[in-house]
């Protein structure tokens, strides 16, 4: 099977890509993006056939043609594609061998990675083109289209990792990738510091990550003997009962960490809004579609880890699920008080993937994968959606209040893709979100998980409701945003040339007024409203072709753990009408029918909306008092330890030295040895002096001395003889 | 006997020319106490020849003699050249040699 073996090719073209565009971008007529563009185009083509050699494969495996599997219920999952196994097709190559540690590089491709594949290629794909034009002209054009080569081939890196060492590695660059995108106007403090806030808050739930693959490690070595990474045998491990409960469980919880932390869990989901300072195609792509699902993806791919570890099959509460549905409804809550459409819309994915964390903690797997799926394409349309607006019709704010509004007659078609994006994210039917929201609420319902079956229904309300305003306030009423560009365009999101003055931006808005964008922006914009529109009848009830193919069908384990449940056509009617009636109400609200300015004349109401615009206060809770409260002491204790003691130390061992050295050389070196040496030396001058007086010159004294010589010699002669 | 006064006689002559050598200052004075060593050399030696009954002794005092006379034509020569440069035969006065 070609596409399937040949698999590593799909992250391994774009990370050439990014080689060649930092090399030669510059030097390229178009600076780049057409290298981006062909290598994402191609690793698409590939994730395409690999989609389909997948697909093959299971109907071979299964004995059936396409048409006999429409024939079958979808009672239980064994039933969709007969009890065979297939396995996923793995390659690998060891890269570190020593001592027992055997370290491998390779694919392990299925369901779940094809439709990640799938997913990660055409967002990517679509947001190279979308970028064409949003980001013209643009001061790092080249190292833009870089980096989203990169971030593309590190998120294929992780979707076909066959060990978790490598999942780590394609995690991490993911996150450096974010960084360095969401931090491309790095100029702008507030967009750097964004960028910055993202990759610590992720990089806490690293520490999770690191912890957990480490124990994954340990995990495989207790059910097999063998130590390993590899992600079919932690699967397989995972429901061993030679591995103890209490390392599963806490190596779920340290993955759960992880999963907090990338994807935007509470509480580690503060830096999602922020991040929203980087470009809006990098929002698509990142925060919406792609790297925050890693985590979600994480849970899916090392389910039965999760599912063992926090016996998700015995009903109850179980942190996964806890952590989800808080966050289904605190983003949904933060979301009403946006000013800024693309906070709104981080809110809102915040809030989606609670679901899907949600339906991974109900035990509901297929129903988080297929929201994954979904949730990518209608979020990715609004963001689009929303960068659109922007760039043509609100001179390049996000503020909904101040410069949008009414601007469904000067954009129609960005209002459509929009609104129907809205659609499928509130779950209307026939729509996409409907069909995936919906199987999580079922079965949060039927594997005793009740209260979370509320949650998810208060979700849907709420999401309908911030979405209608959302819709309101930037595509109906009155436009807002004739008075052109304002001063203080810093707002998180603005993205202007430093060079723009107010002058040239002003002479800018009335040379463009609103107006729809161009086809370089509208097509990806149609493309995703397609997906959005008919993604869901990829998993039709009775028809489950997403289950089939995607499920796992491997190893057995995996079979008892996924009882997706039948479709229950009650309470699809009952969470389409709660979302229909949270919209009517909400549109009521805004056409003046309803009590208007309630927080400002209620104090409650005030407090309350309050709360939820200082963001819970979380924000102030991490940085001015968990960060500042240890590094405020720690630093000054630190920097009194440096110049008290430390400096002390050198100083004192410095003027010591000194003196010891002004002791050595006036004492030492002058008196003693500069003494020794010139007594020496007076002595044997003054010495000299003496005996020179000998040398008198006169002849006569010298006979003298001789003779006197010769009288003693002549005397001791005599004496001793 | 006959031995010892020669010897004393000789010894006498010997000292008093050592005596001339060390405290006359005029230059010839002390050629001349030289002369005076030479010649109780002399004595010497003639005496101890004529003990032994040989006459190597005197032999050996005209070599002295001869020598002696060669001496002092030298020794004049340099204290003519002495007085020529100092213009005074007063041996104090050569110092050039004093360190």
């Amino acid at each position: 099977m070609f596409f399937l073996d040949k698999a590593w090719l799909i992250p391994l073209i774009p990370a050439l890509s990014f080689v060649v565009i930092l090399l030669f971008g510059k030097r390229m007529p178009r600076h780049g993006s057409e290298v981006g563009i062909t290598a994402v185009g191609a690793s698409f083509v590939l994730a395409c056939g690999a989609a389909e050699q997948w697909i093959h494969r299971v109907q071979n495996a299964s004995g059936g043609s396409a048409l006999g599997a429409l024939g079958r219920s979808i009672g239980h999952l064994g039933a969709a594609g007969g009890d065979a196994q297939v396995l996923p097709v793995t390659h690998s190559v060891t890269w570190f061998q020593n001592g027992g540690i055997r370290l491998t590089a390779g694919i392990q491709i299925d369901g779940l990675a094809v439709m990640m594949m799938f997913v990660v290629t055409i967002i990517s794909l679509l947001v190279h083109i979308y970028s064409l034009e949003y980001m013209r002209g643009d001061r790092r054009y080249t190292h833009f289209y870089a980096i989203l080569s990169l971030f593309t081939a590190s998120m294929l890196l992780l979707v076909v990792a066959d060990n978790t060492l490598q999942l780590l590695i394609g995690w991490e660059l993911v996150g450096v990738c974010s960084f360095m995108l969401i931090g491309h106007w790095w100029e702008e403090k507030p967009n750097s510091d964004a960028a910055l806030k993202a990759f610590l808050t992720t990089r806490t739930g690293d520490i999770g990550l690191l912890t957990g693959v480490i124990m994954t490690f340990f995990v495989v070595g207790r059910a097999t003997g063998v130590n390993s990474f590899n992600i079919v045998e932690l699967n397989r491990a995972a429901s061993n009962p030679k591995v103890g409960h209490t390392l599963i469980l806490w190596t779920a919880a340290a993955l759960m960490l992880a999963i907090v932390g990338k994807s935007g869990q509470f509480p580690l989901h503060t830096w999602l809004p922020d991040a929203m300072a980087g470009p809006t195609p990098v929002s698509a792509l990142i925060h919406a579609a792609t790297m925050v699902v890693a985590g979600v993806y994480l849970g899916a791919r090392v389910y039965p880890v999760f599912f063992n570890g926090f016996s998700i099959g015995d009903g109850g509460i179980n942190p996964m699920a806890a952590i989800g549905g808080i966050t289904v409804l605190i983003g949904a809550a933060l979301a009403f008080v946006q000013d800024d459409i693309k906070k709104v819309l981080a809110y809102s994915t915040i809030s989606q993937l609670g679901y899907m964390v949600m339906a991974l903690g109900v035990g509901a797997w297929t129903a988080a994968v297929f929201h994954l799926f979904t949730h990518a394409f209608f979020k990715a349309d609004l963001f689009l959606g929303a960068g659109s607006v922007s760039h043509s019709g609100s001179h390049h704010s996000f503020d909904m209040k101040k410069d949008m509004g009414g601007l469904r007659k000067f954009m129609p078609q960005t209002y459509k893709t929009f609104v129907i994006g809205t659609l499928a994210l509130a779950g209307i039917f026939p729509l996409a979100g409907f069909w995936s929201k919906d199987e999580i609420l079922v079965n949060a319902g039927h594997n005793d998980y009740k209260l979370f079956l509320v949650v998810g229904l208060v979700g849907a309300f709420m999401t309908a409701a911030y979405m209608t305003r959302c819709v309101w306030l930037t595509f109906h009423g009155e436009y807002r945003g004739a008075h052109g560009p304002h001063e203080d365009l810093e707002v998180e999101g603005v993205e202007h040339d430093p060079d723009d003055t107010p002058a040239s931006m002003a002479h800018d808005a009335e040379a463009h007024a609103p107006h729809e964008s161009n086809g370089l922006i509208l097509a990806p914009l149609w493309i995703l409203s397609f997906f959005a529109v008919f993604a869901g009848f990829f998993n039709f009830p009775h028809f489950s072709k997403f289950e089939e193919y995607v499920a796992p069908r491997y190893p057995t384990e995996f079979h008892d753990i996924l009882h997706p449940v039948a479709f229950n056509a009650i309470l699809a009617t009952i969470s389409v009408l709660i979302a229909a009636t949270a919209g009517a109400i909400v549109w009521a609200y805004y056409k003046g029918k309803l009590p208007q300015r309630l927080s400002e004349r209620n104090a409650l109401a005030g407090a309350g909306k309050r709360f939820l615009v200082n963001k819970y206060y979380l924000d102030y809770l991490y940085e001015q008092v968990i960060v500042a409260g240890i590094k405020g002491p720690i630093a000054s204790g630190v920097y009194w330890f440096n110049q008290n003691v430390i400096d002390n130390v050198l100083n004192y061992t410095g003027r010591g030295a000194r003196a010891l050295g002004r002791v050595t050389y006036d004492y030492i070196d002058q008196k003693g040895v500069d003494g020794l040496v010139n007594g020496i030396a007076t002595l044997t001058g003054d010495s000299g002096d003496e005996v020179r007086k000998i040398e008198t010159g006169r002849l006569q004294f010298y006979a003298l001395m001789l003779v006197v010589g010769v009288v003693i010699f002549a005397g001791a002669l005599w004496i001793f003889t | 006997m006959l031995l010892n006064q020669f010897l004393i006689l000789a010894a006498f002559l010997f000292c008093t020319g050592v005596y001339g050598v060390l405290a006359r200052k005029h230059a010839v004075l002390v050629l001349m106490s030289i002369e005076l060593m030479l010649a109780g050399v002399n004595i010497n030696l003639v005496a101890f020849g004529a003990f032994h009954n040989s006459n190597i002794g005197q032999v050996f005092a005209l070599f002295v003699l001869t020598i002696a006379a060669a001496e002092v034509g030298i020794g004049l020569a340099i204290v003519l050249l002495i007085y020529r440069n100092l213009h005074s035969a007063d041996l104090d006065d050569v110092d050039t040699m004093k360190g």
